[in-house]
């Protein structure tokens, strides 16, 4: 059984639709990528998920378990953490309370806590600054350390690597590939170098629908398919 | 000029403004006396105005909700105090503190109540169905305002009814040339408690961490697993109650009040919190206190300046910045 499964998930935001059929199985473990060109509604089907937008009509399971229409906190706690294209950090809070915040009893478990010190040793060094002097890419990586800082069965990400230096980008990745060991990531992203060197599995979507799914190998060794599906030449 | 700016910020930065209106106050006045007297005065009437502008503030910065009948808390806080106040005026005419002080201990706490009552009942068949809403939340909220008014007309009479005190804080302390009036350094002494028992809450405990978190996005305090609706009808109640105790105190400071006490009001306590910033506490209290110290000033220097002063003051600080004083999203 998929960890995730997307059945026929339509969204409309206001008067405009905005996903027509989205059907997806995100297995578990590893980096699955959802790739698409601009406004094709990657964002759209991670917010759906997490229930900021209703589908309707459409499915969302988690280990089996319907969570269509749930609030969005509740599927947080189902054990769905978001990582936002803005991030989503509270500014005007430290960065020790942005992660006090994303507990659930609001303690950290040592264990974790020197984990994601470890990741994003910047974190421990601006523990007690607050959020909105962070430099981009340690923003980014509060976001992040946010969304493991507790279990999680599921990870979404969108975008992580827009703005970013190389440098940083290049961290990111072997920040992602640790955390995949242990949770599963579904991962938005535009640079397909990044999302190459991460996905197992991928899928592409397009006006709303999924134009592809399959290893991310065989899609990365297909140059007519991505021109095609994403305009990659 | 960077040196002069990173000085200023190190030692407080807006928060010297204040400090610096009042330098500037001292120098144009000239006379101390007069000076200390205006500043107390301007201190009292800046923490009462805190009062009631602390809780539209967070209302507005954690539920995105224009609420312009929140005067109407203020309002019913100062007729409320004042019945009771008249209901117990044996007690106030006394030699008993005590006695006064439980009179005034009971008027506020009965305006705290209505205020948390009223705050349930106003949230809940007024301001919910017209959440994400603004066009619609100002024309019901305006709505309520008027209702309110007419429902106070109704209760109290349209003739202006005179606030009782207890005795212990009518008259003056006198030092030197120096007159400050004792219900103002209640008044101050009050605004204080409470601004830093908000202070704790926000600052100190969890719930406060989900409200400042709140104000700067709810989205995303959804999406770390945190019912903020449920949030709502606690900040919205407590919003309310220190409106209505803002009002009762303000009743107190102008001994007679009338039904259009609300709508006066409710300029100076959108001014409040516009300066301020939207959704900070610091913020509100220290465009409270601007405004207050400003009022008094303006009053006495020039006098036909004193009701666009504040207006002033408000079009002086968005220039210069746009989001206000200290705004909880930066």
């Amino acid at each position: 059984m998929s960890l995730l499964s997307i059945s026929a998930m339509q969204t409309s935001i206001g008067q405009y639709a905005i996903l027509h059929d989205v059907t997806l199985e995100v297995p578990e473990g590893g980096v699955f990528v959802l790739l698409g060109r601009n406004g094709a509604g990657k964002t759209t089907t991670l917010r759906s998920i997490m229930g900021l937008w209703r589908p309707s009509p459409g499915s969302v399971r988690l280990r089996g378990q319907d969570i269509t229409g749930m609030h969005t906190a509740d599927i947080a706690r189902k054990g769905i953490a978001y990582v936002p294209e803005n991030m989503g950090i509270f500014g005007g809070l430290t960065v020790a309370e942005n992660m006090v915040l994303a507990t659930s009893k609001g303690q950290f478990d040592a264990a974790r806590l020197k984990r994601v010190h470890s990741l994003f040793p910047a974190l421990e060094q601006f523990w007690t600054k607050q959020a909105w002097s962070l430099s981009g890419g340690q923003k980014q990586m509060l976001s992040v350390a946010r969304a493991i800082i507790e279990p999680r069965d599921l990870i979404l990400i969108d975008e992580p690597t827009k703005g970013l230096a190389p440098a940083i980008i290049n961290a990111m990745a072997e920040a992602f590939r640790e955390i995949a060991e242990s949770t599963t990531i579904l991962l938005v992203e535009q640079n397909f170098n990044f999302a190459r060197s991460l996905g197992r599995d991928m899928a592409v979507i397009d006006d709303g629908r999924i134009a592809h799914t399959g290893p991310m190998d065989a899609f990365a060794a297909d140059a007519a398919l991505q021109d095609r599906l994403l305009g990659l030449s | 000029m960077e040196k002069l700016v990173n000085t200023i910020e190190r030692l407080g930065g807006v928060n010297l403004l204040p400090v610096a209106l009042a330098v500037v106050a001292f120098v144009l006045i000239g006379n101390p006396s007069s000076w200390v007297t205006l500043t107390v005065a301007g201190l009292a009437m800046g923490m009462m105005i805190f009062l009631m502008a602390s809780g539209l503030s967070l209302v507005f910065g954690l539920m995105n909700v224009l609420n312009f009948g929140h005067s109407a808390f203020v309002s019913f806080g100062a007729f409320v105090a004042a019945s009771v106040l008249a209901g117990l005026s044996g007690w106030l005419s006394g030699d008993s503190i005590m006695l006064g002080a439980l009179a005034l201990f009971l008027a506020v706490s009965a305006a705290l109540l209505f205020g948390l009552i009223a705050g349930w009942f106003f949230e809940t068949v007024i301001i919910r169905p017209v959440y994400e809403d603004h066009l619609r939340q100002i024309l019901i909220t305006m709505g309520a305002l008027i209702v309110s008014e007419q429902i106070i007309l109704a209760v109290w009479g349209g003739t202006p009814t005179a606030v009782p005190r207890p005795d212990f804080l009518e008259g003056a302390l006198i030092i030197g040339d120096i007159s400050i009036e004792i219900y103002r350094i209640f008044a101050f002494a009050l605004g204080l408690v409470v601004y830093i028992a908000l202070y704790a809450v926000l600052n100190r405990t969890r719930i406060g961490l989900l409200i400042r978190a709140g104000v700067e996005s709810r989205e995303m305090v959804e999406a770390l697993g945190f019912r903020i609706d449920r949030l709502f009808i606690g900040v919205f109640m407590l919003g309310s109650a220190l409106a209505a105790v803002g009002g009762a105190m303000w009743a107190g400071y102008e001994t007679l009040i009338s039904p259009a006490l609300g709508g006066e009001i409710m300029i100076i306590v959108f001014i409040v919190v516009i300066i301020g910033g939207l959704g900070s506490i610091e913020g509100t209290l220290l465009g409270a206190i601007m405004v207050g110290l400003v009022g008094n000033y303006v009053g006495f220097l020039a006098p036909k300046l004193a009701l666009a002063s504040n207006m002033l003051l408000m079009m002086a600080i968005l220039m210069w910045r746009p989001s206000g004083l200290r705004p909880a999203v930066k």
